[in-house]
């Protein structure tokens, strides 16, 4: 017997994946030459699975602001925000943000993953109501399990469900802290935020936005999903990630609350590991104002998000129900799913896997994104391989495209 | 006062419409190990009970139910307390 045996129903379900010749969570990047290209195996392929939404990985600007943080500040900080882990660029990257979303104060986090974790955790209570979309990402669940309030689900995008349940809730004490994401990752179907806030006002719960991957994706100036809806005023916290469209790693949090920053001295994720590098922060900062100075770059990416949410639909493929960077293809089985996956890869094309429990609905999905600096002929490439190799799989049916 | 015995009868023609036909069912079948429901299956299963009686089941209270009676007794526990 060892401690491991729980986890042999795992052991052999990812066998099964592997006896069918493929490994979609062992993929090794021999080289990546841009935000869109790289090598896996020896072979080019078009990247259309990341989370790099405007391209900055390969920004110049944002590589030389890295590299001069790196050559003054040195490799990394050794320690804690509250202990020797705070410099200069820490802090001035958090009044940017504060500055960019129009907020009071802003908190950033070693990874957008320990953001949800911190803020939900630290700020439901116990004797507080947390309530949480069903689909939220595990960042959220589990800082929900770190939390000592209890957790309500309510129906994924169903401002309604969530009404019922804070009315359910009436008479009860303590506060109710709602969870959404302005764009959710599997499908890439954005938060009814509009109407989310009504029931929150009407409800008098406090309001959390997610903004992981609508951060420089939605809104005028690229604030996220509350932006665009128009309902900033009603979000007491923004949470949101730099590993996306911001190009690096790490996380943050902006609010207006008058007394954010007691926060840093309750928030354990926060207390508890070692802060950014240095050249991270840098990269990072350059990074929101290449956001800011660019808004081509958002234009682009909703030009070719289009782009590809259109070639795939009109080939007949079931996606997501809005367009978007992220655009998933559901597909009817994991067997089909693996095959199409690693058929894909061979013909040069890189797309995330997503398999069930981790999908919204028992289907896996092929979940591609696009970024503002896919060409054309890159979509059109990614467009004609999904479309043949559907056809090959029986399922799409053949002339459809 | 809603009593167990009626709650189960709800609880078992919510599951009789996803599970195969003929599957037996008793009060101490596991819903998830004996009748085979995933994790998404049961959400949605609960929240259409959640409906019914119009109640709320804190995920602590899901991570306590095992069997069919445990989730009757969990829902009685919230029913009447609502009826108060």
């Amino acid at each position: 017997m060892s401690i491991l045996d729980k986890f042999a129903p795992l052991q052999h379900a990812y066998g099964e994946l592997q006896r069918e010749g493929s490994d979609p969570f062992a993929v090794t990047f021999d080289s990546v030459r841009s935000p869109v290209e790289a090598t896996i195996g020896g072979r080019p392929v078009l990247i259309f699975g990341s989370n790099n939404y405007l391209g900055l990985t390969f920004d110049p600007q944002v590589i030389a602001s890295g590299v001069a943080a790196l050559q003054q500040y040195g490799a990394g900080t050794t320690g804690s925000r509250i202990a020797n882990g705070t410099y200069q660029g820490h802090a001035g990257l958090e009044d940017g943000l504060a500055a960019f979303f129009a907020r009071r104060s802003a908190m950033v986090f070693t990874t957008g993953y320990q953001a949800n974790l911190a803020m939900i955790s630290t700020l439901a209570g116990r004797d507080d109501y947390l309530l949480l979309d069903a689909d939220s990402h595990a960042s959220i669940y589990d800082g929900s399990r770190l939390s000592t309030a209890q957790v309500i689900r309510f129906r994924h995008n169903d401002p309604d469900d969530l009404a019922r349940r804070l009315r359910r809730l009436e008479g009860q004490p303590g506060h109710r802290l709602i969870v959404v994401e302005g764009i959710y990752s599997m499908l890439g179907d954005r938060s009814p935020l509009v109407e989310i806030a009504q029931v929150k006002r009407e409800a008098g719960a406090t309001l959390l936005v997610d903004e992981a991957h609508s951060l420089g994706v939605l809104g005028e100036n690229g604030r996220g999903g509350a932006e665009e809806a128009g309902i900033e005023d009603d979000v007491e916290f923004i949470v949101g990630t730099f590993s996306k469209s911001l190009g690096g790693i790490g996380g943050f949090c902006t609010s207006n609350q008058p007394n954010f920053d007691i926060l840093r001295l309750c928030c354990r994720p926060y207390m508890f590991t070692a802060s950014l590098p240095p050249s991270l922060i840098a990269s990072v900062q350059r990074g929101l104002e290449r956001l800011s100075e660019q808004p081509k770059l958002r234009h682009d990416l909703h030009r070719n998000a289009q782009r590809l949410y259109n070639g795939l639909s009109s080939a007949g493929f079931i996606l997501g129900p809005h367009p978007g960077p992220i655009v998933s293809i559901r597909l009817p089985d994991v067997a089909i799913a693996t095959a199409f996956w690693t058929a894909l890869l061979r013909a040069g094309i890189y797309v995330n896997l997503a398999l069930p429990p981790a999908t919204p609905d028992s289907h896996p999905l092929l979940r591609s994104s696009v970024t503002a600096v896919h060409t054309d002929a890159q979509i059109d490439q990614a467009v004609a391989a999904m479309t043949e190799i559907g056809v090959a799989l029986g399922v799409l049916e053949p002339g459809n495209d | 006062m809603t009593d167990c015995k009626e709650i189960v009868e709800h609880i078992v023609a919510h599951l009789r419409t996803v599970i195969p036909p003929g599957t037996e069912i008793s009060t101490e079948s596991r819903i998830v190990a004996d009748l085979g429901l995933d994790s998404l299956a049961v959400m949605n299963f609960v929240m259409a009970l959640e409906d019914e009686f119009d109640v709320s089941l804190t995920m602590d209270n899901l991570a306590q139910v095992e069997t069919i009676a445990d989730l009757a007794g969990t829902l009685a526990a919230l029913i009447n307390r609502v009826a108060e």
